[in-house]
């Protein structure tokens, strides 16, 4: 074996026991049937994937294709013009680029709980505004699709900012230059050239955000609280409360060819080749 | 001639440095100058004040007359050859050529981009993207891309200087031939004295912020203004407040009559000799102390460590007191 291949030993035998193992268990279960107290059982089956095609299985793909596709645009609207302020900001780039990693220092599960405080009847945002007599009842903020989405957003914002910034840090000044040289007010030159050519860096950035927001499954269980159901809560009422390993299984992979097939379209594209 | 371009005592500061130092400058319509200088000397500062991509501290940028310091770069009538090119990446060459017709709203921007493409001889190119065109078609594409606008004036900083030598030395003359064939002011940066000599019409030689000497070629060649224009120009033999160029200063074994070197002739030593091709340098040392160098024809060689008679006509001296 040459010297380069041991190098990939650890990453090996790392990747065969902790993804590819679990991932063919996965596989094998999902293709069984459920056994009574949990675990699976013979014979061999489709039954869950032919029950995934139910509308209310088909609903919560939808809907959880939806928020994730939504939270990822509005991440896009917002950490597009970020990270364009970051990209000419001198001096203080670093610490702009810090502080959007701020979040990163707390525990990801403490920061979810913390908009529960913020957002539930009691919390901060419905305490102040019926202090100041704003308003009579409180606000449902909590337990609905918009919490999820602020949720889901607020997390996975730096994941879009950080790839953007660095696809905007490269573009040359000089191309701005020439356009406005050219006659291109600002805006103009936003629009024909440094959006057309970051075009690469907000589809990556976008994957970055939309992957893991079609997966998730904290922020829609804390703050979505059962009503905003998305494929990941899906898929973990499956292994715990509902005790259906194979249909558990089945909807997991489902989520992951989801993904896959994504990025693959995105990778064979010529603009984001090797971007991923 | 009128003036199609004037800078009064245009002055630029970074911090406590003054890039540019109170420039005044008058560029004729039609006309190929060039602002010749080492790097840092303020050239590119200059130009970028005139595209509006610096804003001066002080003095006046007047453009057919009127002043267009206060107007942003895309309301100038002037346009910019960038040294990078700054081809836009995603857009075909005709494309680029076309961005500022569009910008515009002009009638047939694709038609009249083709031409402009077609006057740099790219038109069969035309559907490539930058990455696909070599260094000198990407240059003749940033020159279209200007030249189909038709600005006042045309600034072009260093953009000969990312060409091999082969391809910069043809692309001289193109761009010469394109400055004739289209009327356009040219107004050009560059650090190489022999490409400012061969385009220029006029060349302004800067140094640290400011303008030596603002002549033709021959004049700046012949009877520079300063010491530092002497020397920038071309090789200078220093004696003292004079100098000689290499190629009017002769080695000659025997003592020339003294109505030939009206000055006298000092000896020499051969200290090396450099083969040019076409010609041969030999570096000599004189007795009074200075190096020197005289230009000879092949066949004239000197052995090292030879002495020699080193010799010019006085007409040929530059003084500077």
């Amino acid at each position: 074996m040459k010297l380069r291949s041991w190098f990939l030993l650890p990453a090996r035998v790392w990747m065969a026991l902790f993804f590819a193992a679990p991932l063919a268990i996965i596989g094998a279960y999902s293709f069984l049937t459920r056994g009574d107290y949990g675990g699976v059982e013979y014979p061999w089956t489709i039954e869950s994937y032919a029950r995934l095609a139910d509308p209310l299985y088909l609903a919560i793909l939808w809907r959880s294709l939806w928020i994730a596709g939504l939270s990822t645009a509005i991440c896009v609207a917002m950490g597009f013009p970020l990270a364009l302020f970051i990209s000419r900001a001198g001096k203080r780039k670093n610490l702009y680029l810090q502080l959007v990693l701020l979040p990163f220092w707390t525990s990801f599960l403490v920061r979810t709980y913390a908009w529960l405080f913020i957002l539930r009847d009691t919390g901060l945002i419905n305490t102040i505004l019926s202090a100041l007599h704003i308003i009579k009842s409180p606000l449902p903020l909590l337990y609905n699709d918009g919490a999820v989405l602020l949720g889901l957003v607020y997390s996975f914002l730096p994941f879009f900012v950080l790839p953007m910034y660095a696809t905007l840090e490269r573009l040359d000044p000089a191309l701005a230059e020439a356009a406005a040289d050219l006659g291109a007010p600002p805006w103009r030159t936003l629009w024909r050239v440094v959006i057309p050519v970051s075009k690469p860096g907000i589809i990556a950035g976008a994957v970055l955000v939309f992957i893991p927001c079609l997966g998730a499954y904290l922020t829609p269980d804390l703050l979505g609280g059962g009503k905003s159901v998305m494929l990941g809560n899906l898929v973990q009422n499956q292994f715990t409360t509902a005790r259906d390993w194979p249909f558990g299984s089945a909807a997991s992979l489902v989520l992951m060819l989801a993904s896959a097939i994504l990025l693959v379209l995105l990778t064979t594209r010529r603009e984001t080749k090797g971007l991923l | 001639m009128e003036p199609v371009l004037e800078l009064r005592g245009l002055t630029k500061n970074y911090g406590a440095h003054r890039a540019v130092d109170g420039v005044s400058l008058t560029f004729e319509r039609g006309g190929f100058y060039s602002l010749l200088g080492p790097s840092g000397c303020g050239k590119t500062t200059t130009l970028r004040m005139i595209g509006g991509f610096e804003t001066p501290d002080g003095g006046e940028i007047l453009l057919d007359g009127r002043s267009i310091a206060a107007l942003r770069p895309w309301e100038r009538d002037v346009s910019t050859v960038f040294q990078s090119y700054a081809l836009f990446p995603h857009l075909t060459a005709v494309e680029n050529v076309a961005f500022g017709l569009r910008e515009r709203r002009a009638p047939n921007a694709r038609e009249r981009a083709m031409e402009a493409l077609a006057l740099v001889e790219l038109a069969e190119k035309s559907a490539r993207i930058p990455a696909q065109l070599s260094g000198g078609e990407k240059q003749r594409v940033a020159l279209a891309r200007s030249l189909v606008l038709q600005p006042k004036v045309l600034l072009l900083d260093e953009p000969l200087a990312a060409l091999d030598p082969k391809l910069r030395k043809q692309m001289r003359a193109e761009l010469k031939a394109m400055q004739r064939r289209t009327g356009i002011t040219f107004l050009l940066v560059t650090h190489d004295q022999e490409e400012a000599m061969s385009l220029s019409d006029k060349l302004a030689v800067m140094n640290q912020g400011r303008i030596e000497q603002f002549a033709s070629p021959e004049e700046t060649w012949l009877r520079p203004a300063t010491r530092f224009a002497a020397g920038f120009l071309g090789a200078v033999n220093w004696f003292g407040a004079t100098g000689v160029r290499p190629e009017v200063t002769y080695a000659d074994r025997e003592q020339p009559s003294s109505n030939e070197a009206g000055n006298g002739a000092r000896r020499a030593v051969v200290e090396s000799t450099l083969f040019l091709g076409n010609r041969l340098h030999v570096h000599v040392r004189c007795e009074s102390g200075e190096s020197a160098v005289a230009e000879v024809a092949r066949g004239r060689e000197f052995a090292d460590g030879e002495s020699v008679w080193l010799w010019w006509n006085s007409a040929d001296e530059m003084r500077f007191e």
